[in-house]
C-alpha cells in the first residue's frame, strides 16, 4: 500500500499537545487525525478488484472520510488508517470494483 | 445624551444587543422571549445593526449557529427561554468548554410538564452547572444594562466563557416600565470591538475548535473553564466598577437592602428582589429587623459576598422560584455549601415559591416570615417550605 500523503511529525504533534492546553481546547497544529486512527472500530472493509476498475472516480469524490486517494495511473487506493467501512464507496461503484468484505485480522 | 424612554424587557434586551452591535444573532421564537428576536430583526431590515440575522428551525439550530459564528470570531447573541433553552443544552456545554464568549437572554420560565409558559428560573437554574455566567435583572433597566455588562466580562481575556442574562417571564419581558438607552458612542468605548483571541477564521493558519479529548487532556480542559469562572469573580467587580463610572448605575454581586442590624435577612433574584425590598420597608414600619439581599450574579457563585452577607444575619430566608429535588431550591444548596465551614452561620431556611407564574404577594412572604421568625427564636422548624401551595387542592 502506498504510503498516507498527510504527513505530520508524529512526535512533534504529541508533544505538543500534552505540553500545553489551550483555552478551549483549541488544536494549532493541523495533524492531530496523524495520531488519532479512525479507521479502528471498523466491522466491514472496502475490497478493491483493480481489474474491474474504470478510473471514474466517483469512490474517491463520495468517500466521506477522504480515505481514498488516486495513485498516478489514476487508480484508487484506500487509506485503511482513516477508512471507517461505511461502504459509500462499494455503493456507489458503477462496475462492482469494491465489495465490502467483513474485517478479518 | 443617553434617552429615557419606556419599554419592555425583551425590547431592551434587543435594544442592548443592537448597542453591543453583534454580527450574528441567531434565534427561534419562542414565548416569552419572541420578541427579542423580532425587534432584532426589524433594527437589521432598517438597517440600523449591521448584522447576519439568521432565522432557524429550531433552539438547537440557533445556539448551534452561535457557536460557529463565535468560533470563527464575532460577538454574538441570542435570546429564549424555558424549552428553548432546554433544547439548547447539549450545545451549551459545547459553547462554555469551547470559551466562546456568547450572550443569551432569558425571558426565565416554567419548564413543561405541565405547559407552563409563565415566570420561574427553573429554565435557566437548571443550566448553572455547564460553565456559563448567569446574571438575573431585577427590572429592564437591568435587563439591558446586565447584557452590555455580561458582553464585556464574557470576552474578558481572563474569562472567555458564554453568559445568559434572565429576567422574569410576563413580569418583566412583557411589562413597560422606563428604561434609559445609552449612547452608542458609550456603550462603544465601553465594550471595544471585539478582537477574539484564540477563536478565529483564518485559512492561512489552520485550528481546530471542539476536538476530542482524551482522558488525558479532558479534565484539565474542564478545569479552565472551572478558572475562568473563578477569575471572572474579579473581572464581574472590575466590569461593574467601571459601568458604573461611565453610566453611573451601581450594580454588586449582591445587593443588600437595609440589611444594617438585621435579624432575617430576606434573599432572592430577580424581579421578586423588587417586592421583597418593599415587604422589608412594610416589616420595618413594624418594628421586626428585617433585610433583604438581592444576587445579581448567580454564577459564578459570589461565595465571598454570600458569606458576609451571613455575618450580618441570624436568619438567612431564601425566596426563589426553582427546585432542586431532594435538596430544596438551588440558592439553598449553594448557601448551605458557602456556609458550611463557618464557625458561625445564621440559621438558613428555604421558600420555594412562585413556580409557574404564581404571584408572590405579601400574605405568601408573611407565611416566610413566621417561620423564619422560629428559627430566629430557636424554635423547630422545616428546612424546606412550599410557600402558597394550595394543599386543599392536593
Ligand atoms: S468504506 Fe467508506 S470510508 Fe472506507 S473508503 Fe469506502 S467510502 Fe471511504
Ligand atoms: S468508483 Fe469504482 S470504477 Fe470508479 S474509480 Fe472507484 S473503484 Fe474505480
Amino acid at each position: 500500500m502506498a504510503e498516507s500523503p498527510f504527513k505530520a511529525d508524529i512526535e512533534r504533534v504529541q508533544k505538543e499537545y500534552s505540553e500545553k492546553m489551550t483555552p478551549g481546547a483549541i488544536a494549532y497544529i493541523p495533524g492531530s487525525s496523524v495520531v488519532n486512527k479512525t479507521g479502528s472500530w471498523r466491522v466491514f472493509m472496502p475490497e478493491f478488484n483493480r481489474d474491474k476498475c474504470t478510473r471514474c472516480f466517483l469512490c474517491y469524490i463520495y468517500c466521506p472520510e477522504p480515505a481514498i486517494y488516486l495513485d498516478e495511473e489514476g487508480y484508487p487506493v484506500f487509506d485503511y488508517d482513516y477508512c471507517k467501512g461505511c461502504g459509500i464507496c462499494a455503493n456507489e461503484c458503477p462496475v462492482d470494483a469494491i465489495v465490502m468484505v467483513r474485517e478479518t485480522k | 445624551m443617553p434617552i429615557r424612554t419606556v419599554m419592555k424587557a425583551n425590547e431592551a434586551a434587543a435594544w442592548a444587543a443592537k448597542l453591543a452591535k453583534p454580527k450574528v444573532i441567531a434565534a427561534f421564537p419562542i414565548t416569552p422571549s419572541t420578541l427579542v428576536p423580532e425587534k432584532i430583526s426589524e433594527f437589521v431590515a432598517n438597517g440600523e445593526l449591521d448584522a447576519e440575522f439568521i432565522k432557524v428551525e429550531s433552539e438547537h439550530s440557533a445556539i448551534s449557529a452561535c457557536v460557529g459564528a463565535s468560533a470563527a470570531g464575532v460577538r454574538t447573541f441570542t435570546a429564549t427561554a424555558s424549552q428553548g433553552l432546554a433544547l439548547m443544552h447539549e450545545v451549551i456545554f459545547i459553547a462554555a468548554g469551547m470559551r466562546l464568549p456568547i450572550v443569551v437572554a432569558v425571558g426565565n420560565r416554567a419548564l413543561s410538564a405541565p405547559i407552563n409558559i409563565w415566570n420561574d428560573w427553573q429554565d435557566s437554574i437548571s443550566e448553572r452547572d455547564t460553565g456559563w455566567l448567569q446574571f438575573y435583572a431585577e427590572n429592564n433597566q437591568e435587563a439591558l444594562d446586565l447584557i452590555l455588562i455580561a458582553f464585556k466580562v464574557a470576552e474578558d481575556e481572563r474569562v472567555l466563557l458564554p453568559a445568559m442574562v434572565g429576567f422574569d417571564a410576563f413580569i418583566l419581558t412583557h411589562t413597560v416600565e422606563p428604561v434609559e438607552i445609552p449612547d452608542q458612542e458609550a456603550v462603544d468605548e465601553f465594550l471595544g470591538e471585539y478582537e477574539p483571541k484564540y477563536a478565529y477564521l483564518d485559512p492561512a493558519k489552520p485550528i481546530t475548535q471542539g476536538t476530542l479529548a482524551f482522558p488525558a487532556h479532558y479534565m484539565e480542559a474542564r478545569y479552565t473553564v472551572w478558572e475562568a469562572n473563578e477569575n471572572a469573580k474579579k473581572v464581574i467587580d472590575e466590569v461593574f466598577a467601571e459601568f458604573e463610572k461611565r453610566f453611573g448605575r451601581k450594580y454588586q454581586k449582591v445587593e443588600e437592602y437595609r440589611t444594617d442590624d438585621a435579624e432575617i435577612i430576606f434573599v432572592t433574584m430577580g424581579s421578586l428582589a423588587g417586592t421583597v425590598k418593599e415587604y422589608v420597608d412594610h416589616l420595618r414600619e413594624q418594628g421586626v429587623r428585617a433585610g433583604a439581599a438581592k444576587l445579581t450574579v448567580y454564577r459564578p457563585f459570589p461565595t465571598e459576598e454570600v458569606r458576609e452577607l451571613a455575618k450580618k444575619a441570624k436568619v438567612i430566608a431564601l425566596l426563589e422560584k426553582n427546585v432542586t429535588f431532594s435538596v430544596g431550591g438551588a440558592l439553598f444548596q449553594d448557601f448551605s455549601r458557602a456556609l458550611v465551614n463557618l464557625d458561625e452561620r445564621p440559621k438558613v431556611v428555604d421558600f420555594i415559591l412562585g413556580l409557574g407564574g404564581r404571584d408572590v404577594t405579601f400574605k405568601d412572604l408573611d407565611e416566610a416570615l413566621e417561620i423564619a421568625q422560629k428559627a430566629l427564636n430557636g424554635e423547630e422548624f422545616d428546612e424546606v417550605n412550599w410557600i402558597g401551595l394550595r394543599k386543599e387542592i392536593l
